[in-house]
């Protein structure tokens, strides 16, 4: 193993030049502080409230969900599938699927509820979402009186356009944009190719029944 | 905990002192008390109070998911939780067999050695405090920490809670102009560096303070398991790095700070050194860091299942050994889920090392152990 020795430097000797390391010390805080007065880097002080630190783009804070359009409730891209609830761990996440009077699934939470309480941004929820609905958000001034309320984060808090997405997190939000309008397209021509398949078969179908009869209106005649 | 009879001759236990140091507030080290009997001034017993912060980290992790442990990792020791999360992650691809691509080992080991330079210099600030000169020292610590958390919180989102690495790669690429301003920190590190040491290293309070104090012969540290800057203080030669290499470690060429005495002065310059090593990592790998997959390709996010068995996995922490063992029998979730963490085994030492001493010393002792309460309690 080649592990080399290496020695800590001697003490300086104590009490050669008594106070020498001390005035030595103060004249380096001496520098600092004369040189927080003029030096650029040193006046990093943000006015907070009127001004504001930019916020990088991978910045997480608490979830929200992700709609398209303009309408929160109809493109809202959740399907309450539930892979986010399973997954958080501090479990803060609390889905209710919606469903018409058959019971029938509508593909569509009725209640999404992320206690911010509880929540430890992680952002795991939006790393193993299939949907591209679920995203950490980058807003910080939650505070409240409601200890329990206004903490309890439902679908009319947590739904947040797709545009506001792009402001967030532009390289994001441009990727999966564009992988959604593929995918759509793709399905779209999936279902046009269909739609064009089911005509033929039809078609076939008919045809083969128009012969068919031809046929049969032969043999009667024979 | 063991608890002595009174050391000194001709002390009658009726005339002891009794204080309870603590619980302290959590900037300092955490909520630590230490319940000490004195003679006078001078420390007779000392008994070790934790377990103010203990969250059940380890029974947690046993019911959720192995990808779901990891951000509770960030809380063990929240002043360095790349390291952390690369000690999980590390334990759980030995388990698993997962492979890591060649970028995510050199971004690994650069964030972990930011990590060493955040906890050492950290550390310089709370020891300061701890004798004294709260203010100055802290504040030019916590200046040049706050460069490097800017930059954890460009790539992971957060200035401490990083939830980072992944089984096979890290989370995210590291973002363009990145590992520029990496280089930007390293190179104004060493001028830091040397305003810190001329700083605090001639001062002579520092000096009558720390020198010859909290000495304990090599074996007893070998004995009780201490690891880390505390053992390398005391000249023993041992980093997980070169001893047991893990990641790429083998790559770099670095050595081993080693201290001759092990006393709190010693502590201290241990830690000047091993950033100044760092430095040179740091360096190496900045300049070798190859393009490709920070993740590989096929590791899997959810319903991540390691087959049956058990691992051991260490890495060289800063401050000393951290080890994850876990047991798998196949589930999504591991059987058992241990820790082994640093800062609670090096502080089984603390009573012997504070016996004889004056309570003063008692505090400065503590402050060069290198304690995280989010750590020892768990």
């Amino acid at each position: 193993m080649n592990q080399d020795k290496m020695e800590t430097p001697a003490a300086p000797a104590r009490w050669t030049w008594p106070g020498l390391g001390l005035l030595q010390g103060l004249a380096v805080s001496g520098k600092n502080f004369v040189q927080s007065f003029y030096k650029k880097e040193r006046m990093t002080t943000v006015q907070y409230p009127e001004e504001r630190a930019p916020i990088s783009p991978n910045f997480r804070n608490f979830p929200f969900l992700c709609y398209d359009g303009d309408d929160p409730k109809a493109g809202l891209r959740c399907t309450a599938c539930t892979i986010c609830e399973k997954e958080c761990p501090p479990q803060c996440i609390y889905i209710v699927l919606d469903r018409d009077e058959n019971g029938k699934s509508l593909k569509r939470p009725k209640v999404f509820d992320i206690d911010i309480s509880v929540c430890m941004n992680c952002g795991i929820c939006a790393e193993v979402c299939p949907f591209d609905s679920i995203y950490m958000d980058g807003e910080y001034e939650l505070s409240t009186d409601d200890r329990f309320g206004g903490l309890m984060l439902g679908l009319d808090r947590l739904s947040k356009s797709a545009d506001y997405h792009m402001k967030l997190r532009p390289e994001q939000a441009t990727e999966v944009m564009e992988r959604r309008k593929a995918e759509e397209e793709k399905k779209a021509a999936a279902a046009a190719a269909k739609a064009a398949k089911a005509k033929a078969d039809q078609e076939a179908k008919e045809k083969a029944a128009a012969e068919a009869g031809a046929s049969g209106e032969k043999g009667d005649e024979a | 905990m063991i608890c002595r009879a009174p050391t000194l001759e001709g002390s009658d236990e009726d005339q002891l002192l009794r204080v309870s140091l603590g619980p302290q507030h959590p900037s300092t080290h955490g909520v630590f008390r230490m319940n000490v009997v004195l003679d006078g001034e001078t420390v007779v017993r000392l008994k070790p109070v934790f377990g103010y912060l203990h969250r059940n980290h380890e029974k947690i992790a046993e019911g959720t998911s192995y990808l779901a442990s990891m951000p509770y990792t960030d809380r063990l020791d929240y002043i360095c939780p790349l390291s952390n999360n690369w000690a999980y992650a590390l334990a759980v691809e030995r388990l698993a067999g997962v492979e890591v691509p060649e970028r995510a080992e050199y971004m690994r080991v650069i964030l972990a050695e930011l990590t060493r330079l955040i906890n050492h210099t950290a550390f310089l600030g709370f020891i300061l405090g701890d004798m004294g000169a709260w203010g100055s020292a802290l504040m030019y610590a916590f200046r040049e920490r706050e460069k490097i958390l800017d930059l954890f919180e460009d790539l992971t989102g957060a200035r401490m809670m990083a939830n980072f690495m992944r089984f096979g790669g890290c989370r995210n690429d590291l973002p363009t102009g990145w590992a520029e301003r990496v280089s930007v920190i390293v190179n104004d590190y060493g001028p830091f560096l040397d305003e810190m040491e001329k700083f605090l290293v001639g001062n002579e309070i520092l000096l009558s303070r720390s020198q010859d104090v909290g000495q304990l012969p090599k074996e007893q540290l070998l004995n009780g398991g201490i690891t880390g800057p505390m053992l390398r203080a005391a000249g023993v030669n041992y980093d997980l790095r070169k001893a047991d290499p893990y990641g790429i470690y083998e790559r770099f060429e670095f050595r081993i700070p080693l201290g001759e005495k092990g006393d709190c002065y010693d502590r201290i310059m241990i830690r000047f050194l091993e950033m100044r090593e760092s430095l040179k990592i740091l360096r190496q790998a900045l300049a070798q860091l190859p393009e490709g997959d920070y993740i590989h390709p096929k590791a899997k996010l959810r319903n991540f299942k390691a087959p049956v068995g058990e691992v051991y996995s260490r890495i060289e922490g800063p401050k000393g050994e951290l080890g994850f063992y876990l047991i798998s029998d196949g589930a999504t979730n591991p059987y058992r889920y241990r820790v082994r963490p640093p800062s609670f085994v090096n502080l089984t030492l603390l009573e012997d090392m504070c016996l004889g001493l004056d309570l003063a010393d008692v505090i400065i002792i503590l402050g060069s152990i290198d304690i995280v309460l989010g750590e020892v309690d768990r």
